[in-house]
């Protein structure tokens, strides 16, 4: 397969401009400035199926078109560079290695949406990453494909890069937009939604990063050679983040539509240690966990996976073998959400911490077999209930692990402790 | 003008109102915490989930705006499914130490567990979050960070209403807490109103906590007379004692809020000083008799001066802290019983007084300025009063809540009103000017009379009596009543009631106007 997003791979040095350029680089933003209307540009990435890479997989050129045509107001472009998903590791690589590819998937937003102002929000410890794209933003800016009049277009687009300060609900996109506004990063209530209220209470489009770098492709070669790559409905190539018990993890660019079995045994090269899978962790940790049945038939692209009552989430595939605790693992996972949740909503807020207090006692074979229910009964009670999904981040993964791994829970319970864990480690541990 | 249905009852509110709002329009409650008219809407407690037909999940009531033909749930299986769920995890790290909590009695959490939940708590952990307790972070505003369930109403009225922004969230998730920055402790003038808006029991006032338990506090409506603003309030009190003032809601005058001088101005109304029977100087000295003695004896005064030097010998000042009626009544008794044309009105306001702010404090300390001048008593007569005084024209005045010798100092009061030859003062207390006095009349202090103040605006609120005035201190319209009938033999109108319905009739600005008919919002002067 063509490598596309990770072309950086075949070519050396393409975060440099000249390279970049020598590889076709900024003809689609020329494209887009100079022979496309606005509305092309939004009706071309539409014709893709291009869908939103950030989890929430909407349609790209449908989120464009509810910016208003006749704002008085500014229009801003926020690309979600948080990439603070657990198992999630693709846009680090891609302001590493190809810069230029997210500025000029900007560029086009820009013009498509009418925008003059974008701003990249990036993770908080995204120190070396933050260097790669300003070094990337300042030559493009010396050379005139950024800030004004892009390319003797007439047209101005500036462009800024800010860190945030390490907060994971900064990566849902209406925190992200307080946390760029310099509040607090609490998400927002909608509607109003940020196509009409956003950044600075302007018109504002939020993309991922992984998104937009897609853009400049189908710019490029058309929505129709897009469209042919991967299902119709879900196409292109995904940055999957393979992590686990793999022989080779890492980061791969696949074609949408790929069954987990075969990134397992054919791009992974197999189980760690030639174990025996248990489950799989897909689309990042706030997804529900697959146990080896549903792993072996998933097949990875939005729709298939929502199919199977999971969901391709973020492209993070977590591989656990056999000698893995599912209840250390929704330990750890609880641990986190318990950590990020911004406290905002009430059930979030309190059952979060709830949660991690019942998984302590359960790993710690002090847990009762009526906690299983209402760990259940208070995930019920999170989900769908808070401004944000980050409640339904640790519900939806507490239900699943309690039901398909149910055996596991009561066997800590009927022990008195972790079955995984020897004698010897704990006393270690302790 | 969309209609809705709410728990099968049709309602039709305007555009723009929320699905609180509207169901308050059919006495349906949403419980709700966060939520609070006079601030933005959050959403965070999620306290009023409801469900409303055609919807994938539950919304929030507070930030749903009414559509036409919207089905609203508030009493559904889910509705109520969410409404435990949210009151169990606020309730899960809460200390639960109600017993000692002043808030208790006045706490959401006490009265939506008993509307709303009422099952025994499921969450045996021993370890409940633990935060700081009775922390005092200025301007009379304690903190018990366990007890607060961060619904953020307190950062919003300092971020939004007063722009201090003294408090905020600190920490993520269930450690978040409310704060102050290290060292910087609330400093504005308006810090009472969080202690109010407060649901809970995490921020209670430090001058009343653990001196009252509310369930034995009466209310009465009521409006603040420390200064010309007027702001509605309700007196919370317990066997003739006023425990504290709590704003009353007006869109006309003051919204939500009250300042907090306003609301500390209560202690002055119940101070040691209170006149208690009505006093006679004699040989230099104030001594008590009955009011049927001082009745008379001022009468005869009053008819000796007249004969003797003419009706125009006699006058009054009249305080702006008179009500209208009290401040009617004596112009009434001045201009048409004793038939004097000497009267002036008299405002004083503290030298180190606030100034005017841009919400609500007005330095002009006096609450019924306005409604004096829309008497024809504008305060500035007292020099031509004075020059009479000293042209050995006027022999006696009454003096009405106007306390001169606080105003103007001693030496300038015996200045201008030494010359006087009798002088009645009508007051509340045993101030400086009652020993300038021939005799002391004691009269009610505001939260003890019926009648009304009109604020800057023209605004006029009615007052009600809480209690009666202390001893045999009578409300001033009554005394005034008295003497008229000790003047003239005839009964006099002694309600306030009655004395508005008189004034409504003779004065201009009070035209179309009846005590009864002020409302609890007020009503505008005429014209």
């Amino acid at each position: 397969m063509e490598r596309i997003l990770t072309r950086w791979l075949d070519i050396p040095d393409l975060k440099k401009l000249d390279v970049y350029l020598a590889n076709n680089g900024y003809a689609a933003a020329r494209k887009a400035f100079f022979d496309m209307k606005p509305e092309d540009i939004i009706n071309e990435v539409k014709n893709s199926n291009l869908r939103g890479r950030g989890g929430a997989a909407f349609p790209t050129g449908t989120k464009w078109s509810f910016i208003p045509k006749d704002s008085k107001k500014p229009v801003y472009v926020c690309v979600n560079g948080d990439e603070s998903e657990p198992g999630t590791f693709a846009n680090r690589y891609q302001f590493e290695n190809d810069p230029h590819g997210i500025i000029e998937g900007i560029l086009i937003t820009c013009r498509a949406v009418g925008s003059h102002t974008a701003y990249i929000y990036m993770r908080g410890e995204f120190t070396v990453q933050k260097r790669s794209i300003d070094a990337a933003l300042a030559e493009a800016r010396a050379r005139g494909y950024v800030g004004k009049n892009v390319m003797g277009s007439g047209y101005d687009v500036e462009i800024w890069t800010h860190r945030g300060a390490g907060a994971y609900i900064c990566g849902e996109e209406s925190a992200l937009l307080e946390s760029l506004e310099g509040k607090r990063g609490y998400p927002r209530n909608r509607p109003p939604f940020p196509a009409i209220q956003g950044a600075f209470g302007c018109p504002t489009v939020v993309n991922n990063i992984e998104t937009l770098s897609n853009v400049p492709h189908i710019i490029n070669r058309g929505a129709d050679w897009y469209k042919a790559i991967g299902p119709e409905k879900s196409p292109g190539t995904k940055l999957v983040c393979l992590s686990g018990h793999v022989n080779k993890p890492g980061l791969y660019e696949l074609p949408m539509g790929m069954p987990i079995k075969d990134m397992i045994y054919d791009i992974g090269g197999g189980m760690l240690d030639g174990k025996t899978l248990k489950g799989v962790i897909p689309g990042g940790s706030s997804f529900p966990v697959l146990n080896k049945e549903e792993s072996e038939r998933a097949i990875f692209d939005f729709d298939s996976m929502r199919a199977i009552g999971s969901a391709m989430g973020s492209g993070v595939v977590i591989v656990m073998h056999e000698d893995t605790c599912m209840v250390d693992m929704l330990r750890a996972t609880a641990h986190f959400y318990h950590h990020e949740s911004c406290g905002q909503c009430t059930p979030c807020r309190e059952g979060c911490g709830w949660i991690e207090k019942i998984m302590n006692e359960m790993e710690a074979g002090q847990g009762r077999i009526e906690q299983l229910d209402l760990l259940n009964n208070i995930s019920d009670n999170m989900v769908g209930n808070t401004i944000c999904v980050l409640a339904d981040s640790i519900a939806m993964p507490v239900k699943s692990y309690v039901t398909k791994f149910r055996g596991e829970f009561e066997a800590h319970i009927k022990l008195g402790r972790c079955p995984f864990k020897s004698a010897e480690a704990k006393a270690q541990a302790a | 003008m969309p209609k809705l249905t709410i728990d099968g009852k049709q309602v039709e509110v305007a555009d723009g109102v929320n699905l609180i709002q509207a169901a308050e329009k059919l006495d349906i409650e949403i419980p709700h915490y966060c939520y609070h008219p006079g601030l933005s809407i959050p959403g965070n407690c999620r306290m009023c989930l409801v469900e409303i037909e055609k919807a994938p999940k539950l919304q929030i009531a507070c930030n749903t705006k009414v559509a036409e033909g919207m089905v609203v749930h508030t009493t559904s299986q889910k509705t109520k499914a969410a409404q435990r769920a949210v009151l169990e995890f606020l309730l899960i790290n809460h200390p639960i130490d109600c017993p000692v909590c002043d808030q208790a009695g006045e706490c959401k959490l006490q009265d939506y567990y008993m509307d709303y939940d009422e099952r025994p708590s499921r969450f045996p952990l021993a370890e409940k979050n633990r935060k700081g307790k009775a922390l005092d972070i200025g301007a009379g505003v304690m903190l018990d960070q366990e007890r607060c369930i961060l619904c953020a109403r307190c950062t919003r009225f300092f971020d939004e209403v007063t722009h201090t922004s003294e408090l905020a969230i600190f920490e993520r998730g269930d450690h978040n807490r409310i704060e102050i920055n290290p060292g910087q402790p609330i400093n504005n003038k308006y810090a009472g109103n969080v202690i109010d808006i407060c649901p809970v029991g995490a921020l209670t006032e430090k001058d009343f906590r653990f001196r009252m338990r509310v369930w034995y506090l009466h209310r009465r409506p009521s409006v603040c007379g420390g200064c010309e603003r007027g702001c509605s309030i309700d007196i919370h009190y317990h066997r003739g004692r006023i425990y504290r003032f709590k704003p009353r809601y007006n869109p006309d005058v003051n919204s939500y809020w009250m300042c907090d001088e306003g609301r500390h101005s209560f202690p002055e109304l119940q101070q040691e000083t209170r006149l208690t029977v009505p006093l006679v100087q004699q040989k230099d000295e104030l001594v008590a008799e009955t009011w049927a003695e001082a009745l008379r004896r001022s009468a005869s005064i009053i008819k000796n001066i007249g004969s003797d030097f003419g009706a125009n010998a006699i006058g009054a000042v009249i305080g702006a802290q008179s009500t209208n009626e009290e401040a009617f009544a004596l112009k009434k008794l001045i201009k048409d019983t004793i038939g004097s044309e000497k009267i002036a009105a008299f405002t004083w306001s503290p030298p180190n007084a606030s100034g005017d702010d841009d919400l609500l404090i007005r330095a002009n300390k006096n609450p019924n300025t306005r409604g004096l001048a829309a008497l024809g008593l504008p305060p500035d007569g007292l020099e031509s009063l004075a020059s009479a005084v000293g042209a050995g024209q006027l022999k006696m005045l009454i003096m009405l809540r106007a306390d001169l010798v606080r105003a103007m100092g001693e030496q300038e009061f015996m200045r201008k009103f030494g010359a006087l030859d009798y002088l009645l003062v009508l007051s509340t207390d045993a101030n400086e000017t009652c020993q300038m006095a021939n005799q002391v009349w004691p009269i009610a202090a505001y939260p003890e009379l019926e009648g009304s103040f009109t604020n800057f605006k023209g605004r006029v609120q009615r007052l009600y009596e809480a209690f009666p005035p202390p001893g045999q201190a009578l409300s001033a319209i009554e005394a005034i009543a008295r003497l008229g009938r000790a003047l003239e033999g005839v009964e006099r109108a002694q309600s306030a009631a009655a004395i508005f319905r008189q004034m409504a009739a003779e004065e201009p600005a009070f035209k179309g106007l009846s005590l009864e008919g002020l409302g609890e919002h007020g009503r505008d002067l005429a014209g």
